[in-house]
């Protein structure tokens, strides 16, 4: 069983000048070892959504490589995911699914079928090839291999549970957050920043 | 017929005018005529999701990576799509064109269809601006929408009133 810092850090190493889409407990924490804050951008606003806004940006900027930090919860509320993603087949996709078997923000509760094996999902619905993880050793030594492959690849990370036991830290904080995040992103990957506020939640 | 002939070569003829990049859809059955027409446009590259809550999210990601995508879905969807919408778009300010099938519409205002129904009210609800297009007639519209969603950095919904028509049919 892996944690979900050791996931991030041995990820984070081989990120290269990736974009990073997160969501949920990933987000927290590949925040603090990330050394690219503006290719990333943490997906809570809009639960689930993290896989199809990284394929938006893995077919807009087809050149940079895409990593998308998921996790099982949130993949099984936007199940279908797999599918389109499989049926655009970008090649500069990368779908991480952290597996833990439960809702951590929310206590700790179980998904409701634990035992789904999501590189078998993938490699059903016709992703380029998908891996499954539950060591960080190996993990560590295929990854560098693994993301210089064509995607769309989903690796499937099973990482130690961490329940939060003390309420939601996140959500509010996160979703400010976003609409600066992804307009630093744009300028990050246009050269231009000519996204000016809108509406009544900027 | 009650509603008019919608042709979607002219619909296809301002999305290129629009310089659009993508459409995110998922096809209707008031849309098959739409999406062939598109398979002969090579400028724009139509993404196929599986469900419609996919569409916005997607469309976003196509924004900030630099493109301009629009979307189309049925209203139906755009229900299911809701929480996308509150996040994913008026949320950052996503200057995006929706085109919306307005199943059921009917210009009687009779129509036993509750998806039709409601999707004034709801657009309304959630603050999203829109113009419905019921024939060929209404076409310049579409410029309006998306000056619209430009001006204001936020959705704006163009609701298609009508049955695509085949080419040459009515």
């Amino acid at each position: 069983m892996i944690t979900y810092e050791d996931a991030c850090r041995v990820i984070n190493q081989s990120r290269g000048e990736a974009v990073a889409v997160s969501t949920m407990t990933q987000t927290r924490y590949w925040n603090k070892i990330s050394h690219e804050p503006d290719l990333d951008v943490g997906i809570a606003n809009a639960m689930s959504k993290a896989s199809s806004v990284a394929l938006g940006v893995a077919l807009g900027d087809a050149d940079r490589p895409v990593l998308c930090l998921d996790s099982d919860g949130s993949l099984l509320m936007n199940f279908g995911t797999l599918a389109t993603i499989a049926g655009m087949a970008p090649k500069n996709l990368f779908h991480f699914v952290f597996n833990n078997g439960i809702y951590s923000i929310t206590g700790g509760q179980p998904v409701p079928a634990p035992g789904i094996e999501y590189a078998k999902v993938a490699e059903a619905c016709g992703y380029a090839s998908a891996h499954r993880f539950d060591d960080i050793e190996s993990l560590d030594s295929a990854l560098p291999d693994i993301l210089a492959t064509d995607g769309p690849v989903l690796i499937e990370i099973i990482v130690r549970g961490e329940p939060q036991t003390e309420g939601v830290d996140q959500t509010w904080e996160s979703n400010a957050g976003l609409p600066n995040q992804l307009r630093a992103l744009r300028t990050r990957l246009t050269g231009t920043d000519d996204w000016g506020s809108g509406g009544p939640y900027i | 017929m009650i509603n008019g002939v919608l042709h979607p070569t002219n619909v296809v003829a301002q999305l290129v005018q629009q310089g659009v990049s993508h459409y995110v859809t998922l096809p209707d059955s008031e849309t098959a005529h739409m999406y062939k027409a598109l398979m002969d446009e090579p400028t724009i590259t139509v993404v196929p999701v599986a469900r419609e809550g996919e569409a916005i999210p997607v469309a976003a990601g196509l924004f900030v990576a630099g493109q301009n995508p629009v979307i189309s879905i049925q209203n139906a969807g755009l229900y299911e799509a809701g929480d996308a919408l509150r996040g994913l778009a008026l949320g950052i300010g996503l200057p995006l064109v929706m085109f919306i099938g307005y199943r059921g519409h009917n210009r009687k205002g009779d129509t036993p269809d509750s998806a039709a129904t409601f999707l004034e009210p709801y657009l309304h609800m959630w603050r999203v601006d829109y113009f419905v297009v019921e024939s060929n007639d209404d076409l310049d519209r579409v410029p309006l929408a998306f000056e619209r969603a430009a001006n204001t950095n936020q959705p704006v919904a163009v609701a298609i009133g009508t049955e695509y028509a085949s080419e040459g049919g009515e």
